[in-house]
C-alpha cells in the first residue's frame, strides 16, 4: 500500500511529505505510548498514534518510520510537524477513532507485520 | 589497525520536548560512520529509551559512545534517585513513572526491557540516592558461532 492509499483510505489531511506520497508501506502500528510503539520494529511502518507531541517524531525519526498518522483529529503543532519534514517523515491527519483508522488500514490490506515478536 | 570514535552528549532533564536530541545526533553520526542501517535503528532505539529514561526518572545525565570496528558501547551515567528494585524494573509492563509522563507517551514499562532487547550486551549498576550507570553494547556484525 502506498501512503497516498493510507491517506485515501482515512480521509486524512496530508500535513507534510507530499514528495513521499508513492512511498510504498508494509506494514501499520497504533499506539498512544511509544514505548509499546519502540518494542517492536518493522520496515516501512506506518504509525498511527492519539498522541500528539515531539516525542512520536522522534519515535518515528529511531525506527525509520515512513508516515505519522495523527488519529481523532489530534493537531500535532508547526514544530512538530517541522520536525517530521526535517527527517523526510510523511504526517497525515484524520478525524477517524484510533481502532476504526486501524480497521480500514487493515481491511485494505495493510497489516501489522508477520505474526508478532515473542517478547520473552 | 582498529578505528574508534568517541562521543559525549550531555542531556538535559529539564526539558520533555527535547528529549532525545542526543539520540537524533547519535543516530545520525553512526550513519556518518557507516554501521548497517539494522545495527543504527537498534542502537538509536537503545539509546532513546535511555535518554527518555534519564530524562523522566533522573534530572538528566550523560551518555558516553564509543564506536570501533566491532562494537557500539553507550554508557549512559546519571546522578539520579537510582533504580530500587532493578529485577522488578527489568519486567515488562512495570513503571514506577508517574501519571503525567504516561500523558506524554512513556512509562509503559518497556523502557529497560527495550534497551536489553534491542542491545547485545547491558549492564546496570545503580546505587539508591546517587545515581545509575547503563552500559550497553551492540555489536555492529551478528555473531557468528
Amino acid at each position: 500500500m502506498t501512503i497516498r492509499e493510507v491517506q485515501t483510505i482515512l480521509d486524512a489531511r496530508l500535513l507534510t511529505g507530499e514528495d513521499s506520497l508513492d512511498k510504498e508501506v508494509l506494514s501499520a502500528c497504533g499506539s498512544d505510548m511509544m514505548s509499546d510503539v519502540l518494542a517492536f520494529v518493522k520496515d516501512q511502518a506506518v504509525l498511527l498514534t492519539g498522541l500528539c507531541n515531539a516525542q512520536v517524531i522522534r519515535t518515528a525519526q529511531m525506527m525509520d518510520i515512513l508516515c505519522v498518522v495523527f488519529v481523532r483529529g489530534k493537531n500535532p503543532t508547526e514544530e512538530i510537524i517541522q520536525m517530521a519534514a526535517e527527517s523526510g517523515i510523511t504526517v497525515l491527519g484524520t478525524d477517524h477513532r484510533m481502532f476504526s483508522a486501524c480497521g480500514m488500514l487493515w481491511e485494505g490490506g495493510l497489516n501489522g507485520g508477520a505474526g508478532y515478536d515473542k517478547f520473552h | 589497525m582498529t578505528n574508534s570514535t568517541e562521543l559525549l552528549y550531555v542531556i538535559s532533564g529539564e526539558d520533555f520536548a527535547s528529549a532525545g536530541e542526543a539520540s537524533t545526533s547519535f543516530k545520525n553520526e553512526l550513519k556518518k560512520l557507516n554501521v548497517s542501517p539494522e545495527v543504527i535503528r537498534r542502537a538509536s532505539i537503545a539509546m532513546y529509551e535511555g535518554e527518555i529514561n534519564m530524562v523522566i526518572h533522573a534530572y538528566g545525565g550523560t551518555a558516553r559512545v564509543t564506536v570501533d570496528d566491532k562494537d557500539i558501547k553507550i554508557v549512559l551515567a546519571d546522578n539520579g534517585p537510582g533504580i530500587e528494585d532493578v529485577e522488578k524494573a527489568m519486567q515488562a509492563g512495570y513503571s514506577t513513572a508517574t501519571d503525567g509522563i504516561r500523558d506524554l507517551g512513556f512509562g509503559a514499562g518497556m523502557g529497560l526491557p527495550n534497551m536489553k532487547k534491542y542491545s547485545d550486551e547491558m549492564t546496570i549498576e545503580t546505587h539508591e540516592g546517587e545515581g545509575t550507570t547503563v552500559t550497553m553494547i551492540v555489536h555492529r556484525e551478528p555473531e557468528v558461532s
